[in-house]
């Protein structure tokens, strides 16, 4: 039986970059908040200490700020046809937790989408008809990149990125990135400096007539004060990003750029290591009237809400969707229902060329200092006379050189042995790797679901994730590695080793943990879950923010979007929802 | 029993009656509040999530523990059935209710300059806090110490009432600030070196004293050790927001930011500011830094580089807002190191104030640092950038070390 708690204005599920922001900007209009987090508590001080922050064994090798599948697994599969088994180990993807969550372990690629990709398939079909995405199930967000813009300059003041603008009010600036939409101000701190792969990854694209710029990054470039007044400080290109927590206050998480004013409210609270169990309705099934959770020693509470946000991972805020019975599952089969819709993921591909004599230095690094280049990405260029929609950003952007897992060597090397000591030796600091990370288009039969068969430790199902690489996007990725190897000619270099994607996905190597959509939004129930305010179209007093929303993914790291979308949710809210509360779009 | 409870009403009618002095007016009340925050009562007198000023955390005191009071104006266990004269007294002269004896952990000889306009004011205000029923034995010295009345001889040798005056050759700003720092701000409890018997030696005022395994530095205008080399704005800011371009409050400093000096009139910070220029340093030259080839300098050189440098720059330059500044720092260049062994071993957090919300912390170095290595690393610290300062030996460190852990 769950003990029934105090009413709260607001419950927040998930506290890490969306749930901050958002118990921030509502603890400002006035409300009561308070943010169920399953993880534990984590701060930079006691969390990631620098005198043991850069510990590969512990963060990288066993992945000590990861969620484990022990607390919740997922099954994967390909299609429709196989029998999904349950993971014993994250892989493919690294799922975070704890306050932060997936935002305090992440590189800091900050990037915003082209404004096409807003709206993809009203821009695809008036650009190469509709029979060209036949065989996709594409669609538009509902909202488009212009009314998002303010939104996105928030979060990147938020954060302090560093980088350079390519577009300022329709200006395009020289040595920024020219296909980028237009914003209204330059980034708050100028680029980080270039390290000496990117440089030459940039000298040798240039020469292809190409167009690098620096990638817009939270690893800061400088000192910096937030508009929350929260100071950060200049990275020291440690190497130790991704995977890791900062201890050097440089890198944009929640911990370093909201947690510190947002702990301080009397009108917030945060309860940790509480894993919300459901979403409770009211019998007419139209109305949350809280959540109930389970505590670290097993106790259950019921925390009354008036407005309840889905702030989780975005696979999670899904499953959270699918075991409340918020919005009609989707059924591939049938291509109806909305919730686990249009999943997509990310199609990558890498490149590494092998010197002699050069001294790359991989262990002056940061998750995002290096360079991009857009030219292959989205809608920027032509796809008249190609077979495939979509593209690929390519980045040189070497994030480390760490001892364990940094030993890159040629093809034909032995696994082990002398002659492998030998070459990591040799290619340690004579190895340029440069990747393409490309769009992911939704199909109709890559969605997600509950699992028939295999249940969570409280019983509940799991998540279950039917996906392969759709036919358009592998062919699109393999033109870009195409494009890759002209770039690896022009570097020079003894040898390139240019990969290609394949079919198959595979759920063991880890490829990115940028898993999109499930909760989709868009301007018909019929077609998505979430309104263009990320309003759940039939229980108007739940939203749900993350990646889960976006109808598709594009060629880039979705941490920025997600940003943005925080705050045009916090907006919506603020704005209207809390003058009138009820549905904000009639449908 | 009608009759009994009148009596009994008429009791506290006279109890009561004795706060006469007391105003009800808001003017009054707020005044008295504001010097409530200038002396720091709450420090003390307010235990940490517990009511204000129903009574504090024990202090540990060279001579033993001593807790401090209740002062709500509870009539048992507080300061209700006390009378104004009481109050004042307890202030001015370190006799309480009934003749009882303060020990000088309560900054009486400091209190004692206060105007009385201000006690009156302070009065006022703890008229009007909440009443809280706890009772506390402030007295938990051994023997000799517990002896109340040893505090006349005390006062004999120490001790000699007298209301501030003004100095009619200096600033109306510096008056105020020298009012200030030697009166409610009491700076001097901590800052000026202790005699055996816990007194402030003469003639050494604000000139660095310890306190609780810390080391409250040097406050004169000493340019090597003391604040010298800060300007007005650089100590205003630290004392209104925990940092400044240079510096981070660590230890009981930063609580006296967070609950005292934080909250002070930006004109009362200048004026402290102002007086505590103007404080004459002890004129002794600063020492000459070690050679950089002392093998302690070069042992401590290889930790600094892996180890701090990071944060606080191969320069020891630090990062504004964030990392303190560690070239040519006053409290780096203090003679007693107590407070840098302590912030190494233990780590130190900064405070948050509205103005400063970050709270960056440096972590614990005692756990994977040795005694040497602690030393060394200090001791380079302190004699590299243009700092210069005794050299930290392994045996500091592991005094220290025990301390903290006691």
């Amino acid at each position: 039986m769950a003990r029934k708690l105090p009413r709260k204005d607001v419950v927040i599920v998930g506290l890490g970059w969306t749930g901050s922001i958002l118990a921030h900007e509502l603890t400002d209009a006035g409300l009561d908040v308070v943010a169920i987090e399953r993880g534990p508590w984590r701060d930079t001080a006691t969390d990631f200490n620098v005198a043991y922050a850069p510990d590969e064994l512990r963060y990288a090798v066993r992945k000590d700020l990861f969620l484990q599948p022990a607390q919740e697994a997922m099954t994967m599969r390909n299609d429709v046809s196989q029998t999904a088994l349950p993971m014993r180990d994250y892989g493919s993807f690294l799922p975070g937790t704890g306050v932060g969550g997936a935002g305090t372990h992440w590189n800091g690629h900050t990037w915003r989408f082209f404004p096409s990709d807003f709206a993809l398939k009203t821009h695809l079909t008036e650009r190469y008809g509709a029979q060209r995405i036949a065989d996709l199930q594409l669609q538009d967000w509902g909202v488009s990149y212009d009314e998002m813009e303010s939104a996105f300059d928030r979060f990147e003041y938020l954060c302090g990125i560093s980088g350079k603008a390519g577009n300022l009010n329709g200006a395009i600036q020289q040595g920024g990135n020219p296909f980028e939409g237009p914003r209204k101000r330059d980034y708050p701190l100028p680029p980080m400096q270039m390290t000496y792969a990117p440089t030459l990854f940039a000298e040798a694209a240039r020469s292809k007539g190409l167009h690098p710029f620096p990638t817009p990054s939270a690893n800061l470039s400088g000192a910096y004060v937030n508009p929350l007044g929260i100071a950060m400080g200049q990275c020291t290109a440690c190497g130790f990003c991704e995977r890791f927590g900062c201890a050097n206050y440089s890198k944009s998480s929640a911990h370093t750029t909201v947690l510190p004013v947002l702990m301080r409210k009397s009108n917030f609270e945060a309860r940790t290591e509480c894993e919300v169990l459901k979403i409770n309705l009211a019998a007419d099934g139209k109305t949350a009237t809280g959540v109930t959770y389970i505590d670290v020693n097993g106790e259950t509470f019921e925390q009354p809400a008036d407005l309840v946000l889905l702030n989780a991972y975005g696979l999670f805020n899904v499953r959270l969707m699918l075991l409340s019975g918020i919005g009609k599952p989707y059924d591939p089969a049938s291509g109806e229902g909305v919730v686990g819709r249009n999943y997509c993921y990310q199609t990558n591909a890498s490149t590494q060329v092998f010197f002699e004599g050069k001294h790359m230095n991989p262990f002056i690094a940061a998750g995002a200092l290096g360079q991009s280049l857009d030219d292959y990405n989205g809608d920027a260029f032509d796809h008249g006379p190609l077979d495939f929609v979509g593209g690929a950003g390519i980045n040189c952007i070497p994030t480390n050189g760490r001892p364990i897992q940094y030993r890159p060597v040629p093809p034909g090397t032995p696994r082990w042995g002398s002659a492998w000591k030998k070459a990591t030796k040799q290619y340690y600091n004579n190895t340029l790797i440069f990747s393409s990370q490309g769009s992911s288009y939704a199909t109709r039969g890559n969605y997600l679901d509950l699992d028939p068969t295999y249940k969570d430790r409280f019983g509940r199902p799991l998540l279950r994730v039917t996906f392969d690489f759709p036919d358009n996007d592998i062919r699109m990725s393999n033109w870009v590695s195409d494009r890759m190897k002209e770039i690896a000619d022009a570097l020079g270099g003894k040898q390139a080793v240019v990969g290609k994607q394949r079919k198959g996905w595979n759920s063991v190597p880890y490829q990115s943990t940028h898993n999109t959509g499930g909760a989709i939004m868009g301007t018909d129930p019929k077609t998505s879950a979430v309104n263009r305010h990320l309003q759940a179209w039939d229980v108007p007093n739940v939203f749900v923010i993350g990646a889960s929303a976006f109808p598709q993914n594009a060629g880039k790291n979705p941490t920025g979007p997600v940003g943005a979308l925080a705050y045009w949710a916090a907006d919506a809210i603020r704005n209207h929802y809390l003058k009138n509360p009820g549905k904000l779009v009639e449908a | 029993m009608k009759k009994a409870a009148l009596i009994a009403g008429l009791a506290a009618a006279t109890v009561f009656g004795a706060k006469g002095f007391a105003s009800d007016l808001f003017d009054r009340i707020e005044a008295g509040r504001y010097q409530a925050v200038l002396a720091d009562c709450s420090a003390c007198h307010t235990r940490p999530g517990g009511k204000p000023f129903a009574g504090g955390l024990p202090l540990q005191t060279p001579f033993g523990a001593l807790v401090p009071p209740n002062i709500t104006p509870d009539p048992e266990t507080g300061i209700g059935s006390w009378s104004y004269a009481d109050f004042r007294n307890a202030l001015k002269t370190g006799i309480g209710k009934g003749g009882k004896r303060l020990y000088p952990a309560m900054p009486y000889p400091a209190y004692a300059t206060m105007k009385d306009t201000d006690i009156a004011d302070l009065w006022a205000y703890f008229q009007k806090v909440e009443p809280v029923t706890n009772h506390v034995v402030s007295n938990q010295l051994p023997f000799p110490f517990s002896i109340r009345a040893s505090m006349i001889g005390w006062n004999w040798l120490n001790f000699s009432p007298k209301e501030f005056q003004p100095d009619p050759a200096k600033s109306a700003a510096w008056n105020r600030g020298a009012y200030l720092v030697n009166g409610a701000g009491h700076c001097g409890t901590c800052h000026t070196p202790k005699s055996l018997t816990g007194a402030d030696k003469s003639g050494e005022f604000l000139r660095g004293g310890s306190l609780q395994s810390w080391y409250a530095p040097n406050l004169t205008g000493d340019p090597h050790k003391g604040l010298g080399s800060w300007s007005t704005d650089d100590i205003v800011s630290y004392l209104k927001t925990g940092a400044n371009r240079f510096d981070i409050a660590s230890g009981p400093m930063a609580e006296a930011i967070t609950q005292s000096t934080s909250k002070w009139d930006d004109a009362d910070l200048q004026a402290v500011a102002a007086y505590l220029k103007d404080i004459k340093s002890d004129g002794t030259p600063a020492p000459q830094p070690l050679a950089a080839t002392d093998p302690a300098m070069a042992a401590g050189k290889a930790i600094y580089l892996d180890r701090c440098s990071a944060c606080h720059n191969s320069t020891g330059a630090g990062q504004a807002s964030l990392f303190a500044t560690l070239a040519k720092a006053p409290v780096i260049n203090s003679t007693d190191p107590t407070s840098l062994i302590r912030v190494v071993l233990q780590g130190s957090q900064a405070v948050a104030t509205t103005a400063r919300p970050t709270t960056p912390a440096m972590p614990s170095f005692g756990w994977n640092l040795g005694d040497a290595d602690v030393a060394n690393v200090l001791t380079y610290v302190r004699n590299s950038w243009g700092n210069a300062a005794p050299p930290v030996t392994p045996g500091q460190v592991k005094d220290l070390r025990a301390a903290l852990k006691r």
